[in-house]
């Protein structure tokens, strides 16, 4: 299973847990597997207004940060983590 | 005269126009005075705007009258906050992808209830000329409540600050997101700290435990401002469809349209942005200011205006860098393997959310292999201009404190810093403080080529000289791309593209179309498209445009290609299996005798099957991380604190130098930037939040008679997601030379230096003090 990596900020809803195995094919898939098992970091990191990550949110597939966010294919043994994104000068 | 090469590329592949140096397609234009800037814009019955700006750094806003302004002669529209979109305060999101609060750019265009910094546009002037603009402003009529500032960010956390914005959301939850204003019905209190996040890795107290040395240390930094040449300026006017055209110098014409389209409350399609030339950005014409306003003043006043700001005006009120306080913690073996760090960053943002404290603690230990280590960082609003992004935003000051306390360490070890710096290098699959694992990047190569190099043996004696070395990291951007290529008959190629050209990306970007093509870089005629001409492109910045661009240039040669190869197989009645495509010509792959040149079936494509265009959209991931190490020696004048950089070496990670001499001109750029930000730029602002140094005249900005020649090495260690090796190449460059020349000071002086600037006013009170028994300033 693909597994997310958790911020440290949002390590409180997940009782501490900074590494979690999910279920998910997609990046989408990922969070919504992961809302299940710990209520709260969906809203945190998904925005459904515009359906896509919340502002300022970048996901990070296997090293690279993905430029399709939500729609961002994730392997059986990929590592997912969800860092503030940085803008370039 | 040199006794040594100045300029070094390390290349590791070569290709036929990828990695020459041909002239640059505007050089021409731009040194004969024929190029375009956006103040050049001048349109029949054209208006000139003026904006009124605040005096106060902090104030309430209680009445605004503008009837006497509005009567005077010549004068044909004024606008105020009144006249602006009023968007949420909740982080909204562009449609494609960029971050932005509305209403906090909203609010900085034009002030909304309060004035949160002194210059903070208040009202704006159109006019029949700027003299009569700048008339009516002084007949402005603004009753102000005189609030207390707060101006630095330590003091802004305190619990009894001053609230810049009494209802600002402080993400200090489980939230990572950017800060916004809270629900109406949210009894929690305001605060002026916008954003605390933090990174944890491994255990960083077990680590500190197995360390035999550490060091502690503390430094801050404070605002300075790019320093571009060309001020902001937007032109704009209005059509009878209710369409607007915007003619603005920025870093994006997507930014514009996107921008001035919802702070005047129309559809994006119903604006035409047009990039002029740019004269210099550096992350700073990411944002704007004027082009909303003068939007807002041409629809009333009917006709085109046009509005510029003046120098102060830049320095006043569109957006330096922060100001920061950065603490930093290391420890490692005696053996020089690091064992742990922590850092705490606090960064101001100005009046508004949004410091780059993410990217200085994003990139801080990210050219180390550390197991354990916690980075936290907090975003703190304080009444100053909101800041904007300046290259590798974030970084440099990060890397002042981390790589200040990586000296401190080798000295404590008695280790080499290159050598310290090779034992504890970041390389491929390398776990990030952050979390990922780091892609391929050259940072064992760039510290081995520095360790070669002759400036790091060259003895450095006399009193008052010493040497310094400093990595820095920046992590790379990139962003969807457009490019569309017209075939002429004649085998020359029209080459638009969406990203405005600051640093010869006209060229780096028609090499790669070139290079697959196999025609020269001269018969392709690069322009910048404006958006009803080119697909969507991000910004330039984030020093992507060759990576993501030169991604579209690449895939819209490809088009060219394989279009070509179907005319050549209809020409001759074979597949266009049966044809290739090698070295600007097309060739039958059996028989010899059916051979075209690129030219050739150019001059041939409408009766082929018509015009033959080449297009690409793209949105290339993988743009690969910057690494840089810089070599400095200097010498300070006891009496005057004077320093003179006797010599300067950057190395730097290029991935592939498609125009190596544009690649070190993006280093000796940003080494120049460095140097001015290490020794003499600040904003000086005094007790009441005003900038007293807002010219030129007074702020200081290193000249080429404070430089001398700076040295670079290019290192190629090709980005495998990019068909060329390519990665970006004009942010980190600036990231090291502030702690180069701090370690430098050290090695000459005896002293640390942990505050910038290291003006000749703190060097010599750094002299002072060591006569009297300290060694840290």
């Amino acid at each position: 299973m693909p597994e997310v990596w958790i911020p440290t900020t949002m390590q409180s809803l997940t009782g501490g847990q900074h590494r979690v195995q999910v279920e998910g094919r997609t990046v989408r898939q990922v969070i919504n597997n992961l809302d299940r098992e710990f209520p709260g970091v969906k809203a945190i990191l998904y925005d459904e207004e515009e359906d896509d990550l919340q502002t300022g949110i970048a996901v990070i597939v296997d090293g690279e940060a993905s430029q399709i966010g939500l729609l961002e294919r994730v392997q059986e043994t990929s590592e997912v983590h969800f860092l503030p994104a940085i803008g370039g000068g | 005269m040199l006794d040594y090469k100045p300029n070094i590329v390390l290349s590791n592949q070569e290709y036929n126009v990828v990695g020459t140096r041909p002239i640059r397609p505007d050089g021409a234009d731009k040194v004969t005075g024929k190029a375009n800037y956006s103040a050049d814009i001048n349109l029949p019955g054209m208006l000139h705007g003026k904006v009124l700006r605040s005096p106060h750094a902090h104030a309430i806003i209680k009445s605004i009258d503008t009837s006497r302004a509005e009567a005077l002669p010549g004068v044909r529209a004024v606008v105020t906050s009144a006249d602006i979109q009023k968007p949420s305060g909740r982080a909204s999101e562009l449609a494609e992808g960029a971050m932005v609060n509305y209403k906090f750019l909203s609010d900085n265009v034009l002030a909304d209830g309060k004035a949160l910094y002194k210059g903070h546009a208040i009202a704006a002037v159109a006019a029949a000329n700027p003299h009569v603009a700048e008339e009516a402003l002084k007949l402005i009529d603004v009753e102000y409540e005189v609030l207390s500032p707060v101006m630095d960010a330590k003091e802004a956390m305190k619990a009894d600050a001053p609230l810049v914005h009494e209802r600002l959301a402080g993400m200090t939850t489980a939230a990572i997101r950017a800060g916004g204003v809270l629900d109406d019905d949210d009894p929690t209190n305001g605060t002026n700290i916008a954003n605390h996040f933090e990174f944890r890795l491994g255990d960083p107290d077990e680590g500190f435990s197995q360390a035999d040395v550490t060091v502690e240390k503390e430094v801050s930094t404070v605002a300075v401002h790019q320093g571009y040449i060309e001020p902001h300026c937007g032109t704009a006017q209005w059509h009878e469809d209710g369409s607007l055209t915007v003619w603005s110098s920025s870093q994006g014409q997507f930014t514009v349209r996107d921008y001035t389209a919802r702070l005047v409350g129309i559809p994006v399609s119903k604006v035409r942005a047009i990039p002029m030339e740019i004269g210099g950005g550096f992350g700073a014409k990411l944002t704007m200011y004027m082009e909303p306003v003068a939007a807002l003043l041409a629809r009333k006043a009917n006709a085109p205006v046009k509005m510029a700001m003046s120098r102060t005006e830049v320095f006043e009120a569109s957006g330096p860098t922060s100001g920061t306080y950065i603490s930093v913690k290391l420890g490692a073996t005696r053996e020089g393997k690091l064992t742990a760090a922590s850092a705490s960053l606090i960064f101001e943002a100005g009046a508004f959310p949004g410091s780059p404290v993410p990217g200085g603690a994003q990139c801080m230990m990210s050219a180390y292999d550390i197991p354990n280590a916690y980075i936290e960082g907090y975003d703190v609003v304080v009444n100053r201009p909101k800041t904007s992004a300046y290259r590798a935003p974030g970084s440099p000051a990060a890397a002042f404190a981390m790589e200040t306390a990586i000296d401190e360490l080798c000295e404590k070890l008695e280790m080499d810093p290159i050598e310290f710096r090779l034992i504890n290098s970041s390389k491929e699959g390398v776990r990030r403080v952050t979390g990922p694992l780091m892609p391929k990047v050259g940072f064992i190569e760039t510290l081995e080529a520095a360790k070669a190099h002759p400036h790091y043996s060259q003895p450095l004696e006399g009193p008052y000289r010493g040497r310094g070395v400093a990595s820095g990291f920046w992590g790379n951007n990139t962003g969807p791309s457009s490019a569309v290529a017209l075939v002429h008959p004649d085998g020359k190629i029209s080459l638009t593209e969406g990203s405005p050209d600051i640093g010869g990306t006209r060229a780096s970007v028609s090499q790669q179309m070139a290079e697959v093509l196999g025609i020269p870089m001269e018969d392709i005629n690069p322009q910048i498209g404006d958006t009803d001409s080119i697909g969507f492109t991000s910004n330039t910045g984030g020093s992507g445009v060759t990576f993501k661009t030169g991604f579209a240039a690449y895939t819209a040669a490809q088009d060219i290609k394989q279009q070509m190869i179907e005319r050549a197989a209809k020409l001759w009645e074979v597949s266009p299996e049966d044809v290739e495509y090698e070295n600007g010509a097309l060739q039958h792959k059996s028989d010899p005798e059916l051979r075209l040149t690129f030219q050739q079936l150019a001059a041939r494509q409408t009766p082929t099957g018509g015009p033959i265009v080449g297009r690409a959209g793209v949105n290339p991931g993988g743009a690969g991380p910057a690494i840089a190490t810089h070599i400095v020696d200097l010498e300070v004048d006891p009496d005057t604190g004077k320093v003179t950089i006797l010599r300067y070496t950057a190395l730097q990670d290029a991935g592939k130098a498609i125009h190596p001499s544009y690649v070190e001109g993006q280093i000796q750029g940003g080494v120049a930037q460095g140097i001015g930000w290490a020794l003499n730029e600040e904003y000086f602002v005094n007790d009441q939040g005003h900038m007293v140094n807002s010219s030129y005249l007074d702020y200081r900005m290193p000249t080429s008679l404070d430089l001398p020649m700076l040295d670079t090495v290019v290192v190629e260690v090709a980005n495998p997601n990019h068909p060329f090796g390519v990665r970006g190449v004009g942010e980190v460059c600036i990231v090291p030379p502030m702690a180069a020349i701090s370690n430098a000071l050290y090695d000459a002086l005896g002293v640390r230096l942990n505050s910038l600037p290291m003006n000749p006013g703190a060097i010599l009170q750094a002299l002072w003090e060591k006569e009297n028994g300290a060694n840290q300033i």
